[in-house]
C-alpha cells in the first residue's frame, strides 16, 4: 500500500504504476457532469485547480449544526467526463482524476503528456468512502450547479484508490479488456467444438 | 369477505413497508455476504481484488451498523407483492407508494426518480413508471412482499440478444444462449461494480425477458436450478465467467462473477431473445411476510 499526500506534483505522481494500491490524504475537489462542462467552456474554477484532484462524486451533504457534513460519496461513472477530461487536464494543471469504470484514449494520452493519473475508487462503498472523509472545506458553485453537482472541497485521510490509468501510458482497463478478449475467444471455440463433438 | 383495514392497520402496513426497504438499503442478504466472502478467499493476497472486496465487506458492515443506504445509489425499487385477494389492490397500491416517499425523507432512498424529458427530480421517488409494483391476488391470508433495489450504473451494462447473433457466433440453442452470457460479461467489464450476478431469460419478448430476469435476483445465491440442463449452464457460466481474468470492480482477479441465474420462457416461432440483467455487488434482495393486519412476521432471506 503506497500513501500518497494531496497536493500532488508532477514528480510524485510520475511514481505511480498501473495496478497500485494507494491511499490519499489531503484535499480532493468534486466534479461532474456540469462543473466539467462548464470548465470545458473556457470558465476558470473558482479555485486554482493547479497540481489538484478532481473527484467524480455527487456526495450527499448534510448540515448539521451549521457544518457541512458528508453522508455517502461514492464515485460516479467517468466515462461521462471523457469528452472534457482531457482538456481540464491540460488547461488548469490537474494532477489526478478519482472516478470509477475507467476512462477513454483521450484521457490516457493526457495523463502521459501532461503527468497525470487516473484513479479508480471501488464503485458503490458509500459509507466506506465517507468515513474517509474528514471534513468539508468548502464548496464552490452550490448555487449555480446544485448539491451534488457542486465543487466540494473535501479533505480526506487514508481515501483508498488503485491506479488504472498511469502517466506512462498505460491502461489496466486496456490490459484486462484485451486479456479478458482473448480468454473469450478461447471460451467460445471450445463451446462450439463441443458443440460440433456431440452431433 | 372483504378486508378493510382502520386507518391505524393501515398505518401499521405502511410502516412496515419503510422497515422493508430501509433493511433492504442498508442489509445485504446473508446468502450475498456469504458470495462476497467466498470471493475474498478466492483472491490472492495483497491483489487488487482482495483489496477491493475487503474494502466491499467493511461497507457492507458500516452501512448495517450506520442504518445507512449501503450505496448511494439506491437504484430502481421492484417491489414484487401477493396479497390476500379479498384485500383491495388500488389501497395497497397506494400505501406502497406512500411508504415509498416516507422512505425516501429519511434518506433509506436517494431522490431518485427523473423526470425523462424535463430532467426534473420531483424528490419522492413516485412519478411516471417509478417505483415499480407487481401486485398480485392470492388466496392466501397474508401478503408475501418482496423488494429488489437495482443500481442504474449496473442495469447499464445489461443487454438483450436476438438470435442467431452473428457477432458473438450464437444460434439458437443452449450453446448460442452461453456464448451470450459471457459475452455479456465481457462486455460489461467492471463497469457494473463486479462481483456480479447475472439474471438470464431465455425466450419471452424483449420486454416479459428482461422484466423476469429481473425476478431471478429474488432466488437465493446457493439455490439449484430445478432444470438439470439449466443447472448445468448455471455453473458452467459461473465457472467459465471466473476465468475472464475482470475480477472485483476490473481490477483484475478471480471473482468476477459470484452467480447466474436462469429460467426460460415461451416465445414465438419468429424470435429467441436472451435477455441478461446484471446486478452489482450491492445486491440489495429483501422479503417478509406480513400479516393482514400490516404486521411484519418473519423475514425471508
Ligand atoms: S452499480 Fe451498484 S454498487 Fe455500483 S454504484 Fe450502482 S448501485 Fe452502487
Amino acid at each position: 500500500m503506497i500513501q500518497i499526500q494531496a497536493p500532488f506534483t508532477e514528480e510524485k505522481v510520475r511514481g505511480l504504476k498501473v495496478g497500485d494500491m494507494v491511499e490519499i490524504s489531503g484535499v480532493v475537489f468534486t466534479g461532474r457532469d456540469a462543473v466539467h462542462k462548464w470548465l470545458h467552456e473556457g470558465n476558470d474554477p473558482p479555485v486554482s485547480f493547479k497540481d489538484s484532484i478532481i473527484y467524480h462524486c455527487g456526495p450527499v451533504v448534510l448540515k448539521k449544526k451549521g457544518k457541512w457534513v458528508v453522508t455517502a460519496a461514492g464515485p460516479t461513472t467517468s466515462t461521462r467526463e471523457e469528452p472534457y477530461q482531457a482538456g481540464i487536464i491540460e488547461r488548469l494543471g490537474v494532477r489526478a482524476v478519482i472516478g470509477k469504470g475507467g476512462m477513454g484514449e483521450k484521457t490516457r494520452l493526457a495523463c502521459q503528456k501532461f503527468g497525470c493519473v487516473y484513479l479508480h475508487a471501488v464503485g458503490g462503498a458509500a459509507q466506506v468512502l465517507a468515513e474517509a472523509i474528514e471534513e468539508v472545506e468548502n464548496v464552490y458553485g452550490l448555487e449555480q450547479f446544485g448539491s451534488p453537482e457542486a465543487i466540494w472541497q473535501l479533505r480526506v485521510k487514508n481515501f483508498p484508490v488503485v491506479v488504472t490509468i498511469d502517466s506512462h501510458g498505460n491502461s489496466l482497463h486496456k490490459d484486462i479488456e484485451a486479456h479478458s478478449g482473448k480468454v473469450l475467444g478461447e471460451l467460445f471455440t471450445a463451446i462450439s467444438e463441443k458443440k460440433a463433438a456431440s452431433k | 369477505m372483504a378486508f378493510n383495514l382502520t386507518s391505524k392497520q393501515q398505518k401499521q402496513l405502511q410502516e412496515s413497508f419503510v422497515e422493508v426497504i430501509r433493511k433492504t438499503s442498508a442489509e445485504l442478504p446473508q446468502d450475498v455476504v456469504d458470495a462476497v466472502l467466498e470471493g475474498l478467499e478466492q483472491e490472492a493476497k495483497d491483489s487488487r481484488g482482495e483489496y477491493a472486496l475487503k474494502i466491499i465487506q467493511k461497507n457492507i458492515e458500516l452501512a448495517k451498523k450506520k442504518s445507512q443506504p449501503l450505496c448511494q445509489d439506491t437504484g430502481s425499487i421492484l417491489f414484487y407483492v401477493h396479497y390476500p385477494r379479498q384485500m383491495c389492490g388500488e389501497m395497497l397500491g397506494k400505501i406502497i407508494r406512500k411508504s415509498v416517499v416516507a422512505a425516501t425523507k429519511k434518506g433509506f432512498l436517494r431522490q431518485n426518480s427523473v423526470d425523462s424529458l424535463t430532467g426534473k427530480n420531483n424528490g419522492t421517488n413516485v412519478g411516471a413508471g417509478t417505483p415499480t409494483l407487481h401486485l398480485e391476488p392470492w388466496k392466501k391470508d397474508y401478503l408475501d412482499v418482496r423488494l429488489i433495489l437495482k443500481g442504474g450504473g449496473c442495469e447499464n451494462v445489461g443487454g438483450q440478444y436476438s438470435l442467431p447473433d452473428s457477432r458473438v457466433g450464437a444460434g439458437r440453442d443452449l450453446a448460442g444462449v452461453k456464448k451470450c452470457i459471457l459475452d455479456a460479461v465481457q462486455q460489461a467489464q467492471g463497469k457494473g461494480c463486479g462481483p456480479g450476478v447475472l439474471g438470464v431469460i431465455i425466450g419471452g419478448d424483449r420486454s416479459t425477458g428482461y422484466s423476469a430476469s429481473k425476478e431471478q435476483f429474488l432466488r437465493k445465491m446457493g439455490d439449484k436450478n430445478a432444470h438439470p440442463e439449466l443447472a448445468r449452464l448455471e455453473e458452467e457460466c459461473v465457472r467459465e465467467a471466473n476465468e475472464l481474468g475482470i475480477g472485483p470492480m476490473g481490477f483484475g482477479g478471480k471473482t468476477t462473477l459470484m452467480g447466474v441465474k436462469v429460467a426460460a420462457l415461451n416465445r414465438v416461432p419468429a424470435s429467441f431473445f436472451v435477455s441478461v440483467s446484471y446486478m452489482c455487488w450491492a445486491y440489495r434482495r429483501q422479503g417478509a411476510q406480513v400479516s393482514n393486519k400490516g404486521e411484519i412476521r418473519k423475514w425471508f432471506y
